[in-house]
């Protein structure tokens, strides 16, 4: 492959998981203030914006005066969680192409501090779109989309209950390691955080079957900012440059005779790993969007890290641990199960990658080289967005 | 008495769907056909998916299909359906090719993955809302 012209050199995760009265668009600012910092950067650097008007509308055209900066690049591309992979990949063409040197995504949301019910509220707007107005009546949430996934993935494959709890447990032990999610766990409101056991997530309630309460994602607020800047920018850099070595970007959207068991996940991920000629059985960090258990199940699968109906095997015993030998570290800053979501994950995928990939992860895997970014946005039964990006230290 | 929340209906004026919409109230279940490939084509709109020709045919459903997923609905923002839980919503493969998603009035405890199913009508005052049963 050729050299890659684009890393991602400045990162910050708001460190709260409750605003305490920041609006998004301070939690924005902040964050991207800090991931300047931490790349050694100022405002006047950047030359490249990027937004998912998730907080303002047409922010493409405002944000940039919040900010202070005078973009030369502007990038809207909004397609929910997966927002941040898409616009890392478009940031990294951008920078390739030579329109930009210094790229900025902010991400910022206070959905726990305005009891956003992301997952069991009424889906669809005031609108008249003709997809809505066949299933508006249905009264379909979000978590019941996934849960449709996930029952086809058990009826098809045998994959059970319990291996997709694993995905909770597994994560939930990345959480207690790091700090930052251990006490946004408690100040969201969640009572006795500790560890847990498959049997805890069986035992705690279905939301919308086969799903239950603990294989759904956490409400926080929260928000992150990361840099990604061109090979001259890192040259002068202090810290170790987190290269994209490879993107995909895909949409997968409901078709008569479908299988839903596969996502988009199947296009953009063999279309990253090709561009960065990498095997998924090399990644040593899998950062793969946690809406639902079922999510990282079929993501895994269809990566290529596990056979199209293997990825319960794959994800049992633990396996996908911090400090397990043989198979990918999934998720390992707790995961948008138990440590952060706000509404779109994604940008944190890309944080925590680069965590590992400078040795700095609260569940660091020694000498990790190479991770992948999975995002997905929208609803995985129906409508969603994926992008694929692969991360490495050289 | 505290008035009875209502089901949300679609909205109009949507002019894909509007057809589909006004035979419900018929209880004709439809979808479209290309007449230049053959391509079923559902949710409805105004040209082929496959070949990008405008002609498309309105066909009748027989209202019969197989269940291809489905889920059991048991926490819900809105009222309408927060009195309605547990219930289900799944996706159905109509035996002429398209697969929509809709409410099942079955048993929770007993609906299968492959199950026959057939519409039947909610009315209200303009539209019905298919509903399928199992067989």
């Amino acid at each position: 492959m050729a050299e890659p012209a684009a890393a991602i050199a400045g990162i910050h995760e708001f460190e709260k998981r409750v605003a305490g009265g920041l609006s998004p668009l301070q939690i924005k600012a902040e964050c991207a203030a800090r991931a300047l910092e931490d790349a050694r950067l100022t405002w006047a650097d950047v030359d490249a914006i990027y937004d998912a008007s998730e907080a303002g509308r047409i922010q493409g055209l405002t944000i940039a005066e919040y900010f202070g900066i005078t973009p030369r690049v502007v990038d809207t591309t909004a397609v929910g969680g997966s927002s941040y992979e898409f616009q890392a990949a478009h940031a990294a063409r951008d920078i390739a192409a030579g329109k930009a040197n210094v790229a900025l995504l902010t991400y910022g949301s206070t959905a726990h501090s305005e009891s956003r019910a992301i997952g069991t509220g009424a889906r669809f707007g005031s609108e008249a779109q003709p997809a809505a107005n066949m299933e508006r009546p249905y009264g379909l949430t979000l978590i019941g989309n996934y849960a449709m996934v996930a029952r086809r993935h058990m009826v098809q494959y045998g994959t059970t209950p319990e291996q997709l709890a694993e995905v909770s447990v597994t994560t939930r032990r990345h959480a207690m390691r790091n700090p930052q999610a251990v006490a946004g766990l408690a100040d969201i409101g969640i009572r006795n955080v500790r560890e847990i056991t498959v049997d805890d997530v069986l035992g705690s309630r279905l939301i919308a079957d086969p799903l239950h309460l603990l294989e759904c994602c956490i409400v926080s607020d929260g928000g992150g900012a990361v840099v990604i800047v061109s090979r001259a920018v890192a040259a002068g850099l202090r810290t170790r440059p987190a290269w994209i070595l490879g993107t995909g970007e895909a949409v997968g959207y409901p078709a008569s005779g479908a299988d839903i068991t596969t996502t988009a996940a199947a296009r953009s991920g063999p279309e990253a790993f090709g561009q960065a000629g990498i095997r998924p059985e090399e990644i040593d960090i899998a950062m793969i969007y946690d809406s639902f258990t079922i999510t990282v199940l079929a993501i895994l699968e269809d990566l290529g890290f596990a056979k199209k109906g293997e990825g319960g095997a794959f994800v049992a015993g633990g396996r996908l641990g911090f400090d397990q030998p043989g198979a990918p570290a999934l998720n390992t800053d707790g995961g948008g199960l138990s440590s952060n979501h706000p509404g779109m994950r994604g940008i944190f995928l890309l944080i925590e990658a680069t965590r590992q990939l400078r040795g700095e992860s609260t569940s660091q895997v020694p000498g990790a080289r190479l991770a992948v970014a999975h995002g997905n946005g929208g609803m995985l039964g129906t409508r969603h967005a994926a992008a694929t990006i692969v991360l490495g230290t050289e | 008495m505290p008035e009875q929340p209502e089901r949300p209906l679609p909205l109009f004026p949507e002019p894909d769907t509007a057809p589909f919409w006004a035979a419900t109230a018929e209880h004709r279940l439809t979808y479209q056909v290309c007449r230049a490939c053959g391509q079923v084509v559902f949710h409805p709109r105004r040209h082929c998916t496959c070949c990008t020709s405008g002609d498309l045919e309105w066909r009748d459903s027989a209202g019969a299909g197989t269940v291809y997923t489905f889920t059991v609905i048991r926490q819900h923002g809105h009222p309408f359906f927060r009195a309605r839980i547990p219930y289900l919503v799944g996706l159905i493969d109509l035996d002429e090719g398209f697969r929509m998603l809709a409410e099942i009035a079955a048993d929770p405890e007993t609906l299968q993955v492959n199950q026959r199913v057939s519409v039947t009508w909610e009315d209200h005052a303009d539209l019905s809302v298919p509903i399928f049963e199992a067989q």
